[in-house]
């Protein structure tokens, strides 16, 4: 503790929640996660440089249960860090900076994020099989 | 007041404050499209086989959007994740090793992935 007892600026635990705090946090966990994902990517192009074999086990690791997770988490994060990150770009030029336009487009960010998402991966299990 | 003496010292702003801002921002939109990109191709590559995925990435327009994809994709990273470092790491030692590790990765990721495109793209 101070020696002496300053009024502290309240924190996050002092406001109602905001759907602006959610999208704030979820793009630096998203960023994370995508700087993590350049990894597969990296393995993926060294692979097909490399020749039949290597290309095979990248494939068969992301058709196993744990890169399919991965895969998953991976596509959300991308398609997140997208629409919020067009929705910032936006933001930057001035652009959908009152109350409801600024909450409107967090949850935009949100759902639309999770409907890319199911989107994709319905495209991938109708023609890769649900195998 | 800024006076000439002020800049003779060395003292005033090094007018370097909104590059990280600027790149930022003109990697993430390259990242918008080239990711838009990466998207379509990366589902494309999901139905074919060794012989037809290296071809695909190996057509030139292709190579050459998948060199910018890289290299976008790692320089945008690298100020990301300075930036994490920046507002959650504290202690000068640790703050130093961890920029220093972040560029010397981000910079190593993006050779990696430009010399394994211009292998597949010189391949055939």
């Amino acid at each position: 503790m101070p020696a002496t007892a300053r009024p502290l600026s309240p924190h996050l635990s002092i406001y109602r929640w905001q759907v602006q705090m959610t999208t704030s946090i979820l793009h630096r966990a998203s960023g994370i996660a995508l700087a993590a994902g350049t990894i597969l990517l990296l393995v993926a192009l060294l692979a097909l440089a490399a020749g039949p074999e290597a290309w095979a086990r990248v494939v068969a690791f992301c058709d196993s249960g744990i890169g399919r997770v991965l895969l998953l988490g991976w596509t959300w994060s991308f398609a997140f860090h997208l629409l919020n990150g067009i929705k910032h770009l936006l933001q930057d030029v001035g652009w959908g900076y009152s109350i409801p336009q600024f909450v409107r487009n967090g949850w935009l960010a949100v759902i639309g994020s999770l409907v890319l998402t199911a989107l994709v991966w319905a495209w991938i299990l109708m023609r890769t099989g649900a195998a | 007041m800024r006076t000439p003496l002020k800049r003779a010292y060395g003292l005033g702003s090094a007018r370097s404050g909104r590059h990280h801002f600027v790149v930022q921002r003109v990697t993430a939109i390259a990242l918008v499209l080239l990711g838009a990109w990466f998207a379509w191709t990366a589902l494309r590559l999901l139905q074919l086989d060794h012989a037809g995925a290296y071809a695909l990435v190996a057509q030139p327009c292709n190579a050459l959007l998948m060199l910018a994809f890289v290299i976008a994709t790692f320089w945008h990273a690298q100020l990301g994740l300075q930036v994490v470092v920046e507002d959650y790491v504290h202690g000068h030692a640790m703050q130093l090793v961890l920029q220093v590790a972040i560029r010397f990765l981000c910079f190593l990721g993006a050779a990696a992935g430009v010399l394994a495109v211009i292998r597949i793209a010189l391949g055939h």
